[in-house]
């Protein structure tokens, strides 16, 4: 080490890198590095303390919601090491980090997919009509609580929540209704959906089955991801192994006779949501991924049969450029794992193909219509960070579910960026950035640090046992609320700015406790006339068959041809592999 | 004799939704401002709520909800409240509740309910001044 | 009719809200807590008293879950104390044992309680051992008590428990090792949870050696049996072992183990009566604030200070 390293150490507290003499990867040249060092040093020392003295800076230490360190300015001192071609690439190409395709935006859009579903099938169906009418390009369908949670719309946990928070969906019935109308060659639809996935994936395959469409055309996704149910989202069924049997069943069984469809989507969203910050996001998202894998593997399948269909599903956030590292991190580093840990060859193992909704728990209560700027810069961030698709939150969603006005204005957010702000005429418009370079390097460091943790404890199933990943969600959560709360950060409208009066521009939308008569009332006949002595032979092969721990995609399939329900066949897998309770971690 | 009296407080989830970030914070800063804090975890019916609340003697009840149902649920739980004579008990509200079911809510007896973005010192300020000991 | 007498009846007529209320005023060590507990105290002692103690993360409350539907299977009425810390900084407590038994919440066979513990060292076992007595008076056949292993609650639990149940597990190894010293000489019944773990065969094995190490001569020789709580395995055996120890006591063992435990109580009953009084004496003359002054100002230390009351109450 040379003197003017010690010197850097001391002055400047800053990470001794060694500088490679000569024959170096290195971008920048390190004659050139020092003179921008030299540069630097004198700009902090002459031009800035006078400034500041005149004009003092609003905090003394900045920081990401992460909590990385945010300094005043990037030089290519910070990305010294910077190597284009290993750390960057090209589009389309390992480590994908400036994007997966190679001509990104300019040859075909992100897919602009609006999660809905309320009240009854019938009003979520024509919902879904209205909105392929307005441009839009996929579906994704959100259920209500009962379905989620493997209940039929009559059962008594169900009360008071039919229909509330999605569409209600209890048998291959209400599944005709939804897509009633919509040709299933021509739309691709997405599923929010993790513990009775299997139920309603099959609800879709016998539908196409009825439209005559080869189920190798079936197009879409089911989220499937039931290991961030233990720790983020909480709707578990049932304890982790059946859970995690399940999730590989879906991705077993799509891998041989659904090849267009997304058996999983590895789910950070929910992560977020649940209070994580963006690097526990990046970290717990990918050790699911590779606990995915692991237990493909494990079935005999080959990491190129399956690999090219796993998908992701993150939360954009607030924090502009860490939103953008974290999609650029998550890219590059999954693209690592599957190539040195997972021995990946097939090009398409490696692509992280990522779904990205802007984050819900930012959205306010107070001044909602500002949550119109909130969704459209997160959404921006996930563009620059190079989504494949888009969800954007509606405005008025911290107080009830959208209105379609609503729902309205956050689509066109997106056609916004899309068609008028020019972003996406060029790939990776941040690449190169210091500031954004120096970022991901960071996310990816930081998030590795967290995934070789998991590792040590076993896994992910272990860490989930520990509680984990629980506790350090927890505490991210709690520390956000505080910063909030000691104005440490600003949120417009809650903690400053805030008004008198809420101006609130249109009605709330309602849905009324009729839907939930009209439902059952509906289901119970559906029950009365169905071939009930059928039913019960389909569910007692179907009991035998979960016994003998088959791949239980074929038999749910069948089981719900003869109407069976969503709640009747829940509970059989119910009575064999047990129910779930929660590990509490506060 | 010195006596030593803590406010208990029942944080309880009815409903079928899992947001339980907010019930958890809230959880997190009554405990923090000295209080004890009884959780039961998330999909709770009524019945074990209002029968939780009276074996654990509580001072405060605590209801946490986003998915909509709470225009069935509370009224449930209100209804075994007064059944049970537990009148002495502070009950209070958070979640996504639509302003015009605030004013039925309070009508039925919950004190107050909170919505998205109330700082957790206005939480433990109410509960310090309302709770009966 | 008074608030106690109130109480104790409703409490002998297995009023919930009565037992809740009772057990209220025993937690905040209210002035009517004696005069309750010395009301009931004929009515108690029908009990079987099982403590149950062990790491966090060894599947305590599911296994307790486990039991309370067992009992219940066989017509027992079941009192559960789940006993929590309180934090030293705040004051505060986070009870959150009870998640796993809440089906039983309903249950009118049950009765569900969770104690901070206040931060009191040796007080604990007071509070617990009266709230026991209401749940033993409202006709409880079978008391729970649950405790995180770990320090001082580990001798508290004996001193209120007649089976004293240790649970492990595989993969919590460091703890193991850190309150083997506690837990070896306290346990009845050791049970190793999650047995379909990697290491709970080696996790077994530690236990049985620890234990074969204690020589010392003793009637009763406690075993160590394999659970998995979350299917409820091995559950029927644990319950067989109580009922086998419950046996061994009812044999003369508990007599013994009553004649000490009485002994000890009344010792800690007279002290704290002691205490209080003195104390209360002192504050009343003033004495009290002058002679926390002498300490404060370095005058004299605690100790002097202390010879010097008792030199007074003596001597006059």
């Amino acid at each position: 080490m040379r003197v003017a390293d010690y010197l850097n150490i001391l002055l400047f507290n800053r990470e001794y890198v060694n500088i490679k003499i000569g024959g170096s990867n290195n971008m920048f040249d390190e004659r050139k590095l020092r003179e921008v060092s030299k540069e630097r040093q004198r700009w902090e020392t002459t031009k800035v303390p006078s400034w500041i003295e005149r004009h003092p800076e609003k905090k003394n230490k900045y920081s990401t919601v992460s909590g990385v360190q945010v300094k005043r300015l990037y030089t290519p001192e910070d990305i010294e090491h910077f190597d284009y071609v290993k750390d960057l690439g090209f589009p389309g190409e390992y480590p994908f980090t400036r994007g997966l395709h190679a001509t990104m935006y300019r040859g075909r859009l992100w897919t602009m997919r609006q999660f809905s579903g309320f009240g009854t099938a019938e009003q979520t169906n024509e919902r879904f009509k209205y909105l392929l009418s307005e441009g839009e390009t996929g579906l994704s369908i959100a259920f209500d609580y009962p379905t989620i949670m493997g209940y039929d719309s009559d059962h008594s946990m169900a009360t008071g929540e039919v229909g509330q928070c999605g569409v209600a969906v209890s048998s291959l019935k209400d599944m005709e209704t939804l897509f009633n109308g919509i040709p299933l060659n021509k739309v691709s639809t997405s599923m929010t959906i993790n513990g009775p996935a299997a139920m309603l994936l099959a609800m879709y395959i016998a539908i196409g089955d009825k439209q005559g469409v080869p189920r190798e055309k079936l197009d879409g996704t089911t989220q499937n991801d039931n290991l961030k149910e233990f720790f983020a989202q909480k709707l578990c069924l049932f304890p982790p192994k059946p859970s995690l049997k399940l999730s590989t069943d879906i991705i077993e069984y799509c891998t041989r006779h659904l090849p267009h469809w997304n058996p999983v989507s590895i789910s950070g969203y929910h992560i977020r949501e649940a209070g994580s910050n963006a690097v526990q996001e990046l970290a717990f998202t990918l050790a699911d991924g590779i606990a995915y894998v692991e237990s493909t593997l494990e079935r005999g399948l080959k990491v190129d049969e399956f690999a090219p269909r796993l998908s992701f599903f993150f939360a954009s956030h607030n924090d502009f450029f860490e939103e953008i590292a974290k999609f650029r991190a998550a890219r590059r580093l999954w693209a690592k794992i599957m190539k040195e840990r997972f021995n990946a060859e097939d090009p398409r193992s490696l692509w992280m193909r990522m779904h990205v909704q802007t984050s819900g728990c930012t959205l306010t209560a107070q001044q909602p219509v500002n949550n119109v700027m909130r969704v459209a810069f997160q959404s921006l961030a996930a563009v620059l960070g190079g989504t494949q698709s888009l969800h954007t939150n509606s405005f008025d969603e911290a107080l009830a579910l959208p209105c379609e006005e609503a729902v309205r204005v956050a689509l066109r957010t997106q056609q916004i960026i899309a068609y008028e702000s020019g972003v996406t005429d060029t790939i990776d418009q941040l690449g190169g950035s210091y500031y954004v370079e120096y970022l991901t390097n960071k996310m990816e460091e930081r998030a590795m640090r967290y995934i070789d943790r998991i590792d040590a404890m076993g896994g992910v199933s272990s860490a989930i046992e520990r509680g984990f990943f629980q506790k350090e969600i927890a505490d991210s959560a709690y520390l956000y609320q505080k910063e909030i709360e000691s104005r440490q950060r600003t949120l417009v409208g809650v903690n400053d700015y805030t008004v008198e009066k809420d101006w609130v521009p249109m009605e709330l939308l309602r849905v009324h406790p009729e839907v939930e008569e009209e439902q059952v009332a509906r289901l119970r006949k559906m029950k009365k006339e169905r071939d009930n002595r059928k039913v019960k032979e389909v569910l007692d092969k179907l009991h035998d068959e979960t016994d003998r721990d088959r791949n239980l995609m074929p038999i749910i399939i069948k089981a719900l041809k003869t109407y069976a329900t969503l709640g009747e066949i829940t509970e059989v897998l119910r009575t064999v592999f047990g129910e779930y309770r929660e590990l509490i971690v506060v | 004799m010195t006596a030593e009296r803590k406010i208990r407080v029942l944080i309880a989830k009815p409903g079928l939704d899992s947001h339980d970030r907010g019930a958890k914070i809230v959880a997190r800063a009554l405990r923090d401002a000295g209080m004890e804090i009884i959780y039961t975890g998330l999909r709770q019916t009524p019945e074990q709520i209002v029968e939780t609340a009276l074996q654990e003697d509580v001072n405060v009840i605590g209801l946490s909800i986003l998915s909509g149902a709470h225009k069935v649920l509370f009224p449930k739980i209100m209804e075994l409240i007064k059944e049970k004579g537990m009148d002495d008990v502070l009950v209070f509200a958070g979640g996504i509740i639509p302003q015009e079911d605030i004013r039925d809510l309070k009508r039925i007896g919950i004190k107050e309910v909170f919505g998205p973005g109330t700082p957790t010192g206005t939480l433990v300020e109410f509960v310090q001044e309302n709770a009966k000991r | 009719m008074g608030q106690v007498a109130q109480l104790v009846q409703g409490v002998l007529r297995r009023n919930r809200r009565s037992i809740a209320k009772a057990i209220t005023v025993i937690e905040n060590n209210e002035p009517e807590a004696p005069k309750i507990v010395a009301q009931l105290f004929q009515k108690t002692g029908k009990a079987h008293v099982i403590g149950i103690t062990g790491p966090t993360g060894s599947g305590k409350s599911t296994l307790i879950e486990k039991l309370i539907r067992e009992l219940r299977k066989s017509g027992k009425t079941v009192g559960v104390i789940a006993v929590d810390p309180t934090s030293p900084f705040t004051g505060g407590a986070f009870l959150g044992d009870r998640v796993r038994m809440q089906e039983h919440s309903t249950d009118e066979g049950v009765f569900i309680r969770s104690m901070a513990n206040r931060n009191a060292t040796g007080g604990l076992s007071r509070a617990t051992k009266d709230v026991i007595r209401i749940l033993d008076a409202s006709g409880k056949d079978v008391i729970i008590v649950e405790t995180v292993g770990a320090g001082q609650s580990e001798v508290e639990i004996v001193k209120v428990s007649n089976t004293v149940i240790v649970v492990l597990a595989p993969g919590l190894g460091d703890d193991i090792q850190a309150i083997k010293a506690g837990i070896m000489e306290i346990g009845d019944i050791f049970v190793v949870n999650k047995a379909d773990r990697q290491n709970a065969n080696k996790t077994w094995s530690e236990v049985q050696a620890m234990l074969e190490m204690n020589t010392e001569e003793k009637s009763w020789k406690p075993s160590v049996l394999k659970t998995k709580a979350l299917t409820g395995e091995g559950i029927a055996e644990l319950l067989a072992r109580i009922e086998e120890h419950r046996e061994y006591l009812k044999k003369g063992a508990f007599e013994v183990h009553r004649k000490g435990e009485a002994e000890t109580e009344l010792v800690e009953a007279i002290k704290q009566k002691i205490v209080e009084s003195i104390i209360a004496d002192l504050r009343h003359t003033g004495e009290w604030e002058k002679l926390k002054q002498k300490i404060l100002t370095k005058e004299a230390d605690p100790y002097s200070v202390a010879d010097e009351v008792l030199k007074k109450l003596v001597h006059g």
